[in-house]
């Protein structure tokens, strides 16, 4: 067919696209709706119970109530900065949406549908870069609110992110010099073949990828810049209605983007536990979307788990946590990760 | 070329976590404070004037509402001094009641201020389990006393009305369980990384300077002074129990944290021995139906409040009702505090250490 250009390339993703902007704000909604539900279990409470059974109808009247407020922008703000800061912070988190290999391809209609919605060959980067940028949401938006709570919180958030992206870039490099490539799906492929997942060949990695992620996702017991008991709440105090759900919704999108980096550099992707012993081949019904959506569910309960337990670091502390010990020990890492590599090579040939 | 220069903040007295009305003027060098200036009087409602205008037994609600996490607390001390200035005779029942009614209390503000103290750090999850112990408190209160805050619990001479039929059995078994739930706070915070990197050595304060400045409560014990006005001037029925100083030699907010636990394990034991030790007998010693003590009396009467040493210092008229009242905060004076504590730490700090003090704004400002 001479036409399969315009349902490669522009239709099949259009309808994916289309689904993660729709399906998406929903999955926060309901992201938001357990959270509360576990801290209110965690806390000896029942959480949302009014709206619907159980309170499930809860996050689609937060939502409406949220769209119908009115837009309110400070009167001595930077009025143009400070309503487009929260927007890229969404592009940003739902951009990186589109990098995750959420399982394998299937046939529809006789096409190709592949569930990476983008599988470029430098997606590990492009996703890191993409991240890097929903800094400049947070300073912006702290800076165009004119105002001191914000601002503080927007310089902690640039200080917070830029320090552990350092130690999470050293950290996933370790990984992707085993895997040898830098696509997602390549990654993948590379723990398919070498059998098992990189969680146990970069232990230490994978620790500190966890951690780095949450300080870089700002969730306690790293949410500095919004911390609510000293600076009411951070960059985006000044903001109200759907821009500050725009921030709710990116940093939401920025939780799963990076649970689903995490599950795709240590835990085998979408594939199933063990991927080579044909002992556990009955798992393989389960199609690859469900492991991949129960390994992400996991880690967003465990920032939920991490919430309800932990109290909040301090800012010098955070820092020197930072550059004292998560820098040096991913260079670390890195530098044993790439000795055994060369070991290795050098016993095979 | 830039200049540098430091950046004003105003915190409070709408913020999340100044614990009421409390508006601080802080002066940062990027995010370490250089000067930290409280203001207070927002919640002023001149309850010392308040109290010329009533008669001796309709002062005791205004009393309430000073400190209003621990009302019993400040019920008792007003209503000691009004029997001290008429040399009033009181119940030995009403003594032992009232004992352990403002040890429950006591109780009651500890836990409030912890779970607070740890949301602050952002430890939410403890002030929904404090809270669900003081619930307990709170239902014992409305049951004895007929209200759960504003206790207006006491009056001069005794009681306002004799314990409801089991309450001892229903405390007593609130009793033997509560030491668990403080081992379970325990195990939360007191071994726990991140809460250890936020107390310990933030908010000092050494024992001369507490001295100095007149602090009271756990905020001078923490400091290393074993000085507790139920054992240096005991009152009501504490001289007749048996029970430990919790002291604290640490001088920074981990020690006041570890130390109020101790004091909630203390109070239980209190209140333990008070309700087994219960005698019977009338509620009220034999008062007058109107108070009026006669002219040119005065006197100092102070009591251990959970926040320090509460004083009230009244002046008689001849009259039914106080010529002065004065009453002697300890939230206010422990309050000034605050500035010598945070110059030099940063933001962060400035909520432990307000946590840390533990104020009532009611208190302070009266």
């Amino acid at each position: 067919m001479n036409n399969t250009w315009l349902s490669d390339y522009v239709i099949i993703p259009s309808i994916l696209i289309l689904a993660i902007l729709l399906v998406f704000p929903l999955l926060v909604g309901y992201i938001v709706y357990v959270e509360r539900k576990v801290l209110a279990f965690i806390q000896s409470r029942l959480g949302p119970m009014r709206v619907g059974p159980y309170g499930l109808l809860q996050p689609i009247a937060d939502a409406v109530k949220l769209l119908t407020k009115e837009d309110i922008a400070p009167r001595d703000a930077d009025v143009f900065v400070f309503k487009i800061a929260p927007i890229i912070l969404l592009v940003v988190g739902l951009t990186g949406l589109a990098f995750l290999p959420m399982g394998e391809g299937f046939t529809l209609f006789g096409y190709d549908i592949s569930l990476s919605i983008v599988d470029v060959n430098v997606g590990v980067l492009f996703l890191l870069a993409l991240m890097s940028l929903s800094t400049y949401s947070l300073v912006l938006g702290g800076w165009a609110s004119n105002s001191k709570y914000p601002l503080l919180g927007a310089l902690r958030s640039a200080a917070q992110m830029v320090s552990y992206e350092v130690a999470l870039t050293f950290t996933i490099l370790a990984t992707l010099m085993i895997a040898g490539t830098l696509s997602m799906n390549g990654i993948i492929d590379a723990q398919r073949e070498a059998g098992l997942w990189y969680v146990f060949v970069q232990p230490v990695g994978f620790v500190l990828f966890i951690i780095a992620m949450v300080a870089e996702t700002n969730r306690l017991p790293f949410d500095l810049p919004e911390a609510e008991a000293e600076l009411v709440a951070g960059y985006f105090t000044e903001y109200s209605g759907f821009r500050w759900s725009f921030f709710m919704l990116g940093e939401y999108a920025a939780m799963v983007v990076m649970s689903g980096l995490l599950v795709t550099l240590y835990l085998g992707g979408w594939m199933r536990p063990f991927p080579n012993v044909e002992l556990l081949s009955f798992l393989d019904f389960i199609p690859g979307f469900s492991w991949f959506v129960l390994k992400v569910g996991f880690f967003i309960y465990f920032f939920i788990w991490l919430r309800g337990t932990y109290p909040r670091y301090r800012y010098d502390q955070l820092m020197g946590l930072g550059w004292k010990v998560f820098i040096p020990l991913s260079i670390a890492n890195l530098f044993i990760t790439g000795l055994f590599i060369i070991i290795m090579d050098s016993l095979s040939s | 070329m830039l200049k540098t220069h430091e950046m004003e903040l105003n915190m409070g007295p709408q913020h999340p976590s100044t614990h009421g009305v409390l508006r601080l003027i802080l002066y940062l060098d990027g995010e370490t404070i250089v000067d930290c200036k409280p203001v207070i009087g927002y919640l002023h409602r001149g309850t010392e004037k308040l109290c010329e205008t009533r008669n001796y037994y309709q002062n005791v609600p205004y009393t309430d509402r000073t400190d209003y996490l621990a009302a019993p607390n400040g019920n008792l001390g007003y209503c000691e001094t009004v029997e001290k200035l008429g040399s009033y005779e009181v119940s030995e029942r009403a003594q032992f009641v009232r004992t352990a009614v403002c040890e429950l209390s006591r109780i009651a503000s500890h836990l409030i201020w912890l779970g607070t103290h740890a949301m602050d750090i952002g430890a939410q999850t403890m002030l929904m389990w404090t809270i669900r112990e003081r619930e307990v408190i709170l239902d014992f209160f409305e049951a004895a006393l007929g209200d759960r805050l504003t206790t207006t619990a006491f009056r001069p001479g005794g009681l306002r009305r004799d314990l409801p039929d089991g309450w001892a059995k229903a405390v007593l078994g609130f009793c033997a369980t509560f030491p668990d739930r403080v081992d379970e706070y325990e195990l939360l915070l007191s071994n726990n990384r991140i809460w250890m990197d936020r107390t310990v050595g933030v908010g000092v304060i050494s024992a001369e300077e507490a001295i100095d400045m007149a602090l009271s409560g756990p905020l001078l014990r923490g400091s290393g002074v074993a000085y507790d006005i139920r054992k240096a001037m005991p009152y009501a029925a504490y001289d007749k129990v048996d029970f430990e100083i919790a002291v604290s030699n640490d001088c920074d907010s981990y020690g006041r944290y570890a130390l109020r636990l101790r004091e909630m394990r203390e109070s239980v034991k209190i209140v333990e021995q008070c309700l087994h030790n219960l005698p019977d007998g009338p509620i009220t010693g034999k008062v007058p139906k109107l108070l009026k003590i006669e002219a040119g009396k005065e006197v100092y009467h102070q009591i251990e409040a959970p926040r320090g040493e509460l004083g009230y210092y009244m002046v008689a008229d001849g009259s039914n009702k106080p010529y002065k009242c004065k009453i002697r905060a300890p939230s206010f004076v422990n309050l000034a505090a605050i500035t010598q504590m945070v110059k030099g730490l940063l933001i962060a700090d400035v909520v432990t250490v307000i946590g840390s003090i533990d104020i009532v704004l009611g208190d302070v400002d009266r």
